[in-house]
Order: C-alpha cells, then sequence, then structure tokens
C-alpha cells in the first residue's frame, strides 16, 4: 500500500515528536514508529533537560552552558551548532512547560533546577544548578506532553510500523517502506519531505541502559542508502549503570550528593578528579571506574563498584529520586536508604550518528554539502552539538530542541519542495530483505549472533580499546555478518512477526557496528568517549576531524577525517581546545 | 540456575481455531525477571512467541501481562516471586487478541484520546514558565508516574461489561489535567467524564489500585474528579 503525506517522520522520541508537534500544525504529517509512541526511549531518561535559566543559580547564562558543552565534548563539538542549542535551551523548555508539561518546581514556583555532570559556572569554578526536572521522571513526562500536543494537533500516527528501508535517489530523499508489524505486509510511505528521529543503538553492547527497540534502524538504513554516518567511534558508557543488567541509576544520584566507592570503601574520584570528584563528566568517571576494576578494586576484586545515596535519607531518595529507589529494589535486591547500589559502566548514549547541519540538513561530506528533503534529530543525528562525549541532560535538550528546529525548517522548505516521484524499485530492499529473512532456514539462532556480538563489543570496542582488540573485533563483526546469512527465523507467519523483526534487527546491529569498530581503530587518539591505551593522548594536529564512514559496495568501509570542526560560535569567539581537567 | 516451568496462553487467530496453553520448562538465573524467562524461550526455544517488551525496567508499559492471574509488568517481577511451577502467563483481559500476548491496545488509546490529554488554556502564556507552588504541583500526585500499561483498565470488571468506559487509566489521565493549577479545560472535558461511560461508571472495585505496577490510585482519582464535578455543578 501507498501512503502519501507532506512530511515523513520515522521514530515517535523526543526528536520525531516534537517537530510533529511543529509540522502538523500547518501540515500533513505522518509519524511511524515501532513502539506505541509513548513508548520510545526517551520517556526512559531520567535526570533532566539542561537550560541556564538561572531558576536556582542565579548567575547561570548560556556562555557558561557552551563552555561547558564544548570542553565536555573534548572540543571536537561543532561551536556553532552548540551556541545555537545552548541559546535556544531557555525557550525550549519554557515552550515545554507551557505545553503543560509538569516540573519539579522551586519554593517560588520556578522550574526547580539540579547539578548535573560537567556542568558548571564561571567557566568550571563550581558545580551548576542546570538540569530541568520532574522527580527522575524527566523525559517520562517530557515525551507523555509531547505526544498529547501531537493528539491535539492532530498529527498522524502509524504505531507498530517498522521502517525497513529509506528511498533515496540522486541526492533526495522520497520516503520510507515499513512493515505493518500487526497485520504484516510492506507499506510505502512517501512525502515531500523525510525526516529520521530513531534514536539510539545501546543494543549493539552487552550491558546498556537501553531499550530493546534501540537497534540504531536508522543507521544502517542510511549506510545503506550510500550515505555516511559520522564520528561512529564515540559511545558514551554511562559510568552508573545496575551491575550485571545496565539499567540506569541517573546520574542526578551524583547530583544529589552521591558517592562512589570502591573495594577500598573509598571514594576514588579524589583521585582522578579532584574539584568536580563524582561529578566530573560520564567518560572521565567511566574511565576511572574501569580503571578502578582493571586494577582489581572493585568490591570483593569483582567487576563492580558501589554508588552509595544512602546518606541522602529516605526523605530526599522519595522526594528526589524515587524510581531510583524502585528500580535498585526490582533489579538489584539493594534497598538505597539502607545500603550502597552495585553499579558498572553501561553503554549509553551514541554521540556518533548521521551528518547534518544545524538547520538538520543531512549532509553528505566534509564540505557540509545538503541532501535534499532529508532530516535528522535527536540522537541518531551528529550535528555535532556533544562531540567526543555528551554532558547529562544535554540529549533531551538536543531531542527537544533540534526537533523543534527540524520541524521549523520542514515547514519553511516545504514552499519550495515539491512531491517527488516514487522510482520503480521503490519496494526492491525492502521485499528483498523480508524475503531473505524469512526464507532463512540456516542452522544459526539470530539471538546467539547478538549475544556474541554484545559481548565482543563491549569487551574489544568498549570503555578502553587497543588496535590488538579493535583488530580482532573487526574480524569477529565479519565472521558474524558472514553467520548472519544461516541464521534460521522460526516464525513464518506475517501477523506480529517479532521473531522475523528481531532478526532484521540483528542486521542493523552488524551494519553499523563496523562503522563503530573501523572508527575506533582508525582513529589513533584518545578523546571523549573513546580512550585508545596504546594512544593515551588526544591529537589534535591529526585528529581534530570529524570522522565519515562509507559502506563500500564491496563490504568494506572507508573513511575519512576530513570534515573540520567548526571552533567559533555564530556569534561567540570559540572556546580554543585546551587540555581536558576537571 | 535452576528450572522452572512456564504455561503460557498461545493464540494465532490467523492459524488457530482456538487458543491454547503451551508449556515450557527451562533454566533461568536467580536474579531472571518474567520478561527475561519469556526472551529465553523466545531467543532459544520457540521464536514464534509473540510478546511486547522495550524498556525492560518497567517505564515504557509495553509488557503488562496477566502473571498468575494478576495483571502486572513482565519486566518488573522477578521469577523467584512465583515459587510454585507452572507460572501461568495470559494476555491482559478486555481486549482482543492480536497474537499471543499482544493484544489490541487501540480501544484504550482512544478513550484516553476522549479526555483530551493535554494542557487546555488559551491565556496567553507569560515570556517565562507560568508560576506553580511545589504544593500546587503535589495536587496532581503521582498521575503524572502513568505509563499507560493498561493494567488497571484490563482489571476492572465495570471495563469488561462496558466497552465504551472511560476506564481508570484515561481518568487518571483526566484527573491529572484537571488538577494542574495551569489547565482551565474542566468544562471541555466534563461532556467525555459526566455520563454512564465516565466518571460514573466507576464502582469502586479497586482493582485498578491493586493492578497497577505503579502504585497509582486510580481509584481515588475518580473520587477525587467525581467530588469536583459535582461541587461545581450544584
Ligand atoms: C536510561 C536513560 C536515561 C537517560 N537520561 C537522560 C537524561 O536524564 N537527560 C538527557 O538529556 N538524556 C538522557 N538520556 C538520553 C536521551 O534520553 C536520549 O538520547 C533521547 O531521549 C533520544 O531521543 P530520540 O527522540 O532521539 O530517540 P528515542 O526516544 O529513542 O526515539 C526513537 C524513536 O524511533 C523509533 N524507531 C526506531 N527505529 C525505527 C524503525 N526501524 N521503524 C520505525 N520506528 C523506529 C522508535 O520507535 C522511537 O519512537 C537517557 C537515556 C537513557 C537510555
Ligand atoms: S494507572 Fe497504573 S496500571 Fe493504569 S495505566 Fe497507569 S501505570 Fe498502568
Ligand atoms: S518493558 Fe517497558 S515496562 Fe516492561
Amino acid at each position: 500500500m501507498i501512503h502519501r503525506h507532506d512530511v515523513i517522520i520515522v521514530g515517535a522520541g523526543l526528536a520525531g515528536s516534537r517537530a510533529a508537534v511543529e509540522i502538523g500544525q500547518t501540515a500533513n504529517v505522518a509519524v511511524l514508529s515501532k513502539v506505541y509512541p509513548s513508548r520510545s526511549h526517551s520517556g526512559a531518561a531520567q535526570g533532566g533537560v539542561a537550560a541556564s535559566l538561572a531558576n536556582e543559580s542565579k548567575t547561570d547564562r548560556w556562555e557558561y552552558h557552551m563552555y561547558d558543552t564544548v570542553k565536555g565534548s573534548d572540543y571536537l563539538g561543532d561551536q556553532d551548532a552548540i551556541e545555537l542549542m545552548v541559546r535556544e535551551a531557555p525557550e525550549t523548555v519554557i515552550e515545554m512547560e507551557h505545553w503543560g508539561c509538569p516540573f519539579s518546581r522551586t519554593p517560588e514556583g520556578l522550574i526547580a533546577q539540579r547539578k548535573f555532570g560537567g556542568h558548571t559556572l564561571d567557566y568550571g569554578k563550581e558545580a551548576a544548578l542546570r538540569s530541568c526536572y520532574s522527580y527522575d521522571y524527566t523525559g517520562h513526562v517530557l515525551l507523555h506532553t509531547l505526544h498529547e500536543q501531537c493528539l491535539k494537533h492532530g498529527v498522524h500516527f502509524y504505531s507498530e510500523f517498522q521502517v525497513l528501508s529509506l528511498i533515496f535517489r540522486d541526492n533526495r530523499a522520497i520516503g520510507v517502506v515499513a512493515w505493518d508489524i500487526v497485520n504484516g505486509g510492506l507499506h510505502t510511505f512517501y512525502g515531500r519531505a523525510v525526516m529520521f528521529g530513531t534514536g539510539g543503538y545501546g543494543r549493539a553492547f552487552k550491558i546498556t541502559s537501553n531499550a530493546h527497540a534501540n537497534t540504531g534502524d536508522g543507521l544502517s538504513q542510511v549506510i545503506r542508502a550510500g550515505l555516511p554516518v559520522q564520528d561512529m567511534e564515540f559511545v558514551q558508557f554511562h559510568p552508573t549503570g545496575l551491575w550485571k543488567s545496565g539499567i540506569l541509576v541517573t546520574e542526578g544520584a551524583r547530583g544529589e550528593g552521591g558517592y562512589l566507592l570502591n573495594g577500598e570503601k573509598r571514594r576514588f574520584m579524589e583521585d582522578y578528579a579532584p574539584t568536580l570528584m563524582e561529578l566530573a563528566p560520564r567518560d572521565v568517571v567511566a574511565r576511572s571506574m574501569q580503571t578502578e576494576i582493571d586494577e582489581g578494586r572493585g568490591i570483593d576484586g569483582k567487576n563492580y563498584v558501589f554508588i552509595d545515596v544512602s546518606h541522602l535519607g529516605e526523605a530526599k531518595l522519595k522526594e528526589r529520586l524515587p524510581q531510583i529507589t524502585e528500580l535498585a529494589m526490582n533489579f538489584a535486591g539493594v534497598d538505597p536508604v539502607k545500603e550502597p547500589i552495585p553499579i558498572q559502566p553501561t553503554a549509553h548514549y551514541s554521540m556518533g550518528g548521521i551528518p547534518a547541519n544545524a538547520n538538520c540538513r543531512v549532509t553528505y561530506d566534509a564540505k557540509r554539502s545538503e541532501t535534499v528533503g532529508f532530516y535528522a534529530g535527536g540522537e541518531c543525528s551528529c550535528i555535532s552539538v556533544h562531540g567526543a562525549n555528551r554532558l547529562g541532560t544535554n540529549s533531551l535538550l538536543e531531542a527537544l530542541l533540534f526537533g523543534r528546529r527540524a520541524g521549523k525548517q520542514i515547514v519553511e522548505d516545504l514552499s519550495h519542495l515539491e512531491f517527488p516521484e516514487l522510482p520503480a524499485d521503490y519496494e526492491d530492499a525492502a521485499t528483498e530483505e523480508v524475503e531473505r529473512t524469512m526464507a532463512k532456514d540456516g542452522e544459526e539462532k539470530a539471538a546467539t549472533l547478538r549475544a556474541e556480538l554484545q559481548e565482543t563489543m563491549m569487551m574489544d570496542c568498549g570503555v578502553f580499546r587497543s588496535r590488538g582488540q579493535l583488530e580482532k573485533q573487526r574480524d569477529k563483526v565479519e565472521e558474524l555478518e558472514e553467520r548472519y546469512k544461516n541464521i534460521r527465523v522460526e516464525d513464518k507467519g506475517t501477523r506480529f512477526n517479532t521473531d522475523m523483526l528481531e532478526a532484521i534487527e540483528l542486521g542493523h546491529l552488524i551494519e553499523f557496528s563496523g562503522a563503530i569498530v573501523e572508527g575506533a581503530l582508525q582513529r589513533e587518539e584518545s578523546r571523549g568517549g573513546h580512550a585508545r591505551k596504546d594512544f593515551p593522548k588526544r591529537d589534535d594536529v591529526k585528529f581534530l576531524k570529524h570522522t565519515l564512514a562509507w559502506r563500500e559496495p564491496n563490504g568494506k568501509w572507508k573513511l575519512t577525517f576530513e570534515k573540520d570542526v567548526v571552533l567559533k560560535g555564530i556569534t561567540h569567539p570559540g572556546f580554543e581546545p585546551k587540555e581536558r581537567v576537571y | 540456575m535452576s528450572q522452572r516451568t512456564f504455561k503460557i496462553f498461545r493464540y494465532n487467530p490467523e492459524t488457530d481455531k482456538k487458543p491454547s496453553y503451551k508449556t515450557y520448562t527451562i533454566e533461568v538465573e536467580p536474579s531472571w525477571t518474567i520478561l527475561d524467562a519469556l526472551n529465553e524461550i523466545k531467543w532459544y526455544h520457540d521464536g514464534s512467541l509473540t510478546y511486547r517488551r522495550s524498556c525492560r525496567h518497567g517505564i515504557c508499559g509495553s509488557c503488562a501481562m496477566q502473571i498468575n492471574g494478576l495483571n502486572d509488568l513482565s519486566c518488573e517481577l522477578q521469577i523467584s516471586n512465583y515459587p510454585k511451577d507452572p507460572i501461568v502467563i495470559d494476555p491482559l483481559p478486555g481486549f482482543e487478541i492480536y497474537k499471543d500476548l499482544a493484544v489490541n491496545m487501540e480501544p484504550f488509546y482512544a478513550a484516553l484520546k476522549r479526555v483530551k490529554p493535554w494542557l487546555i488554556n488559551d491565556n496567553p502564556p507569560p515570556g517565562s514558565e507560568r508560576l506553580q507552588s511545589p504544593e500546587e504541583f503535589k495536587l496532581m500526585g503521582d498521575s503524572i508516574a502513568c505509563i499507560l500499561c493498561a493494567a488497571c483498565t484490563s482489571s476492572c470488571p465495570s471495563f469488561w461489561t462496558d466497552e465504551d468506559y472511560l476506564g481508570p487509566a484515561a481518568l487518571l489521565k483526566a484527573f491529572r489535567y484537571t488538577f494542574d493549577t495551569r489547565d482551565e479545560g474542566f468544562e471541555d472535558r466534563l461532556e467525555a467524564l459526566d455520563n454512564k461511560h465516565g466518571l460514573w461508571r466507576c464502582h469502586k472495585i479497586t482493582n485498578c489500585f491493586t493492578a497497577c505496577p505503579k502504585n497509582l490510585n486510580p481509584t481515588e482519582a475518580i473520587s477525587k474528579l467525581q467530588r469536583k464535578v459535582v461541587s461545581e455543578k450544584w
């Protein structure tokens, strides 16, 4: 079946939904999501959304937020986009409040703000209260508020439609082909503009804070359309994942005063970041934890350390961190009021993604040349406001803010974008993928391959990396791709066939993992979330550049380090790269 | 590792004449949740087993189902909470079965939409945020934490007998906006609320309260709404 809408948005998280609210008021917009919109993973975000409202830290201003974001990015972030983001942050958050988002409040009735890692006042002098929050349900209330605004504005949702391929010809996005999960069958959606807000890809790793649905589909579809992906080697490992499951303990737990303790019951962060301690940025804390664990100072020598929030007391925990209390009880069997919580680094956020400019137009080369009718925002995009490492609370902001910018840009561009013509072979790639997958009757189990990928990505492409590990992992990904041809899909029906859809998602995981590993291998330096044991220093001479990665028809990866980083703001002179100490 | 047995409702309307149960005995880890067990079965024993899941930590609301006869989130409950074999798993009652444990939630979402679940306030907003004191914020109670899992609505006998009944989740959403000091939509929502398929269908059976995995209390919210409707009308 063919569906025609002015605008096709893939993804109903904060990025996709925010764009839809903007567009839905004047044009016909369809939002496709493989899960019901309010079940998107944005809803899992706990800690908050950054904006220099200065409600609590009265001297806060956007310049400080800009400095923190640039420094946090280890100077790989594009400072023009960062300036836009931090300047538009307050109005973006206030707008959510006007739409009814329930924020926690200060005694004066303003939006409450708390501390978060790497956010400071006066260029690093002291921690800033900049994260706007609602208990520890911030993502949840933002997502529900936006979804409800979409309902109000008559946005057309196709829930439980899983996009399989992007139709892209002659530098122009035309539409997507999706599978109707409930009834089975292919549907083609085409429009004057297409936007991807498909979220993150944590499921490539064994220990992750991400949902089962976070399989990076959008990235693999872009790669398969012949477009590059950017900075894929920068994966954020969040320090405080619950031991074994990786379920997140929000950074808000440290923001509210939680301590990290090693096997010697010592606050080891004093050895690594004496000023900010536990509130140093995530890459720093994750590496410190991993070092403690690797050097045998985990709890009982095992692969975890503790976060202790018991000194905050039951009342404060209930008031500020109710979800954490529940999660620790349900998934780690500990009561944080009484005992410390076992934690380990967990794959959390992808700094890399689909290259796009600050107007969310997708670009395709080192000169930032634009595609036509194709937009990206949120975690799947790389605009790049996070550079090599994202600060906590900057990604809900990114998703909202660039969703908003994408929406506005699309509305403007609709004045000249006509409906493209569907090429004759518009459905071929998706048809072939479904047929190939359904025919799979081999010996391999998809689950086994997925587990092997997740385990090895964690081990050899994790918090610390080295040439030997990465070469091994490159071979492993190639091996898995070969074995993937020989998997078996047991469910041969059309209705709600999640067996088939999970197999297709595994194909995506393998596809983009290749780009992560190749980028990690070729980037011979340590910067932000990418830490090479064999190249422990940052190398601005060679690598103060964005990585672009294309997959060539022969399956090999082609990488370039030619795309310059923007070191100046739009009005701000910019922050020169410096050594990053906290 | 220990062995546990699961008796799971299976039905594919495409191919099966009627529903049946299938029993699976698998090795489980002590820390596993019910969802972990379902994944183990699907991934390594029977790929056709169908259910919804996403976040796996109780925030997305996808994985509600009936476990030993009670609605709950399969991702939040440890297998060890159920010492006796077999653990019986059924889909949420009161909804059409799509396949196995996945049900048609459209009526649930449609009910939600009927209460106009968005802030209604036509006054132009101030330049900064609308003020709301912490006490006013708390008037909404925990209602903002609802994850729309439908465990409540699906456990409600009034919903089983009246398919037009809004149900506890939609009414809780109406409560959330009505008791938001920034909202002025009470009159707009009255039509949906003040009738026999709305507030007055609730017979205070309190199944919803028992079923809610987030410990929310839709019954109490409904009572508060009822009182508000009565006091505003008379
Ligand atoms: C546990 C956790 C806590 C976090 N806490 C914070 C925080 O406190 N502050 C902060 O700033 N950031 C936080 N983050 C990060 C932040 O939540 C995410 O980066 C952000 O929400 C991503 O939003 P999004 O709209 O890009 O994607 P998502 O919300 O993930 O949405 C992706 C959408 O794409 C759809 N989709 C994907 N593939 C397909 C396909 N093939 N077909 C159809 N639809 C598809 C999905 O259905 C979904 O609707 C947290 C992340 C996690 C995992
Ligand atoms: S009130 Fe509770 S049971 Fe009902 S939908 Fe919300 S979270 Fe689920
Ligand atoms: S999987 Fe999200 S609530 Fe259970």
